[in-house]
């Protein structure tokens, strides 16, 4: 064999192993999804089989519709949707104007709103719980939406500033000047030129403050007391707990709330490190 | 440097922009802060009612608290154990994922997977997995002949334990992979190609060259990592509840069970300080890492 066949022939080779290589590694994140895509697939009776079966032995693709008669799925699905898409729109007034501003200008006090934003994003509602406890009890906001979107969207604001301001500043300073040569105001000139261009930034700002509210779990266990108020995450966490579970139900109802999401995820990948490491890692 | 629209603003100028995230910022994550640190201070009763201040009561009672030794004992074992077998796994998932071979985006979203999904779903699959009676994991471990009869991993405090750091690594390594991998692709592709045929072998020229140029991703990485592990409540909340009694309880879903079970909101909350102040040196170790600065000079 000639030794350009031969190397050809290797790279083929190691090609071939990491391909095999990242397909068990896949399996391997993938597995507890799989999984559960196997339980909400089972018939109803064989949920307590014992032994269990690594598959159905018959496809229940109906699951996916029964888990709304069999659980009170569409209700957590109700506010959850509720919950994430406020808090997303609160999310992104307060955060692009913002954003934009600490981009383009300089002012007494930017370097403290700048800690304050770096320090707070690493502030976890779980630590703080306590004291969100007290605070929605003194606004009675217990057992509220409100409550939930307004603890989300501030959360929520460290990552959103940061990453939007990262964005309006790559756009090029010069085409807002050419706006206000030609007469517009800096409110104009934010809306009519910036927002537009900033539209990736934007969208991964939404996105991201969109799945964090959804997946949200432990400040909506704490305060949602009501079943019409809980999302899904504190919903289903509940129903696990009851004496007799459906798994093949809850599972469906699982996916159902995460394969939208994952799929948003993927979408916003490009942007997320640099976000949520601020910017230290590109 | 670039000239500036509206340079040199009063702050008065400032908050018309600021204003909105100002106001949830302040009122909504510092406030419950100066809640929480109040509440370390004060005489709470069992309905939640204040009764005056209690000095350092609280925290005398949360040091004689027989079951906060044990508690503090795995919370340190949880961080490091975590935190360092997540690190050491995403240097070569990252370099993994940074290689080309057919599947690798397919790859690459399947390990995004457990970081955009619900944990409280992630935790919920894993318990049913390992369930003693109807799991999955018996099933394959007596299908290999590697156990007889079917056991109960989350019933027993010691193998629960384990259980829980292993999903707490598996949960952790996608936002540590990303991390990595966007430092990798920040690395010239000469430097990384004469590090593999550097005469000094691809292992040595990984750890000569590549790894150093990787070590500013790697230590943030691993401290953001570090305030997420600490702050993990759902994993261990949803496949154990910290139980058996206190026996699998970190001080993060303790401080949950002190106030919102045992009731006692005084006790937790200095529990919840304590809690804090470990983020906040964490915090002070990331300004000090990254170059949050540069965007100030911009």
């Amino acid at each position: 064999m000639n030794p350009k066949a031969k190397h050809k022939l290797q790279k083929r080779s190691k090609g071939f192993v990491l391909s095999i290589t990242g397909l068990l590694v896949s399996f391997l994140f993938l597995f507890p999804y799989l999984s559960m895509f196997s339980t909400a697939m089972k018939p109803n009776s064989s949920n307590t089989e014992i032994p269990p079966t690594y598959l159905p032995k018959a496809w229940e693709f109906g699951n996916f519709i029964k888990v709304f008669q069999e659980l009170p799925f569409g209700m957590y699905i109700r506010s959850t949707v509720i919950i994430s898409l406020c808090t997303m729109i609160l999310g992104l007034i307060a955060s692009l104007p913002a954003g934009y501003y600490i981009a383009r200008n300089k002012f007494r006090g930017r370097t403290a709103f700048l800690l304050l934003v770096l320090v707070t994003q690493m502030f976890s509602p779980t630590t703080l719980l306590i004291g969100i406890y007290r605070e929605m009890s003194v606004l009675h906001l217990i057992n509220s939406y409100l409550g939930l979107i307004l603890i989300n969207a501030s959360f929520n604001m460290a990552f959103s500033v940061w990453i939007l301001s990262s964005f309006f500043q790559s756009i090029p300073v010069e085409i807002e000047e050419a706006a206000s040569i030609d007469g517009a105001s800096r409110f104009q000139t934010f809306t009519k030129i910036s927002l537009p261009l900033a539209l990736p930034g934007i969208v991964t700002t939404a996105i991201f403050t969109f799945i964090a509210a959804w997946n949200e779990f432990v400040v909506a266990y704490t305060l949602a007391s009501s079943p019409s108020k809980q999302p899904f995450s504190v919903g289903l966490s509940l129903l696990t707990g009851l004496y007799e579970v459906k798994w093949n139900y809850l599972f469906a109802g699982s996916l159902i709330a995460i394969i939208p999401v994952v799929i948003l995820f993927i979408s916003i990948e490009k942007y997320l490190v640099s976000g949520l490491t601020a910017g230290s890692v590109k | 440097m670039s000239k500036k629209v509206g340079a040199n603003d009063t702050p008065l100028q400032a908050l018309p922009w600021l204003g909105t995230a100002l106001f949830l910022i302040v009122g909504f994550v510092l406030w419950p802060t100066v809640e929480l640190f109040l509440m370390s201070f004060r005489r709470v009763d069992i309905s939640g009612l204040l009764k005056g201040w209690a000095g350092l009561d609280n925290y005398r009672s949360l040091f004689d608290n027989s079951d906060i030794k044990g508690t503090l004992f795995r919370t340190a074992i949880w961080l490091v154990v975590v935190v360092a077998a997540t690190m050491a796994i995403s240097l070569p998932l990252a370099q993994l994922l940074n290689a080309k071979f057919i599947g690798q985006k397919f790859l690459r979203y399947s390990v995004i997977v457990p970081w955009a999904a619900s944990l409280v779903i992630t935790s919920t699959s894993w318990k049913w997995i390992l369930n003693g009676y109807y799991g999955v994991f018996n099933l394959v471990l007596q299908d290999l002949h590697i156990i007889k009869e079917p056991v109960d991993l989350l019933s027993d405090p010691k193998t629960g334990f384990m259980v829980l750091l292993v999903v707490g690594i598996a949960v952790s390594l996608p936002f540590t992979t990303y991390v990595l991998l966007a430092g990798l692709q920040s690395i010239p592709h000469d430097i990384m190609e004469a590090a593999r045929v550097d005469g000094a072998g691809p292992w040595k020229g990984y750890w000569a060259i590549v790894f150093p140029l990787l070590r500013p991703a790697f230590l943030v990485a691993a401290v953001i990592n570090s305030v997420y592990v600490f702050n993990s409540f759902p994993i261990i909340w949803v496949m154990t509840q910290g139980g058996p009694g206190y026996e699998t309880d970190t001080t993060t879903t303790f401080a949950y069970k002190v106030a919102f079970r045992d009731q006692d909101i005084g006790q937790s909350a200095s529990l919840a300080v304590g809690n804090f102040m470990v983020i906040f040196v964490l915090i002070m170790i990331f300004l000090k890492l990254s170059k949050w600065r540069d965007l100030d000079k911009k």
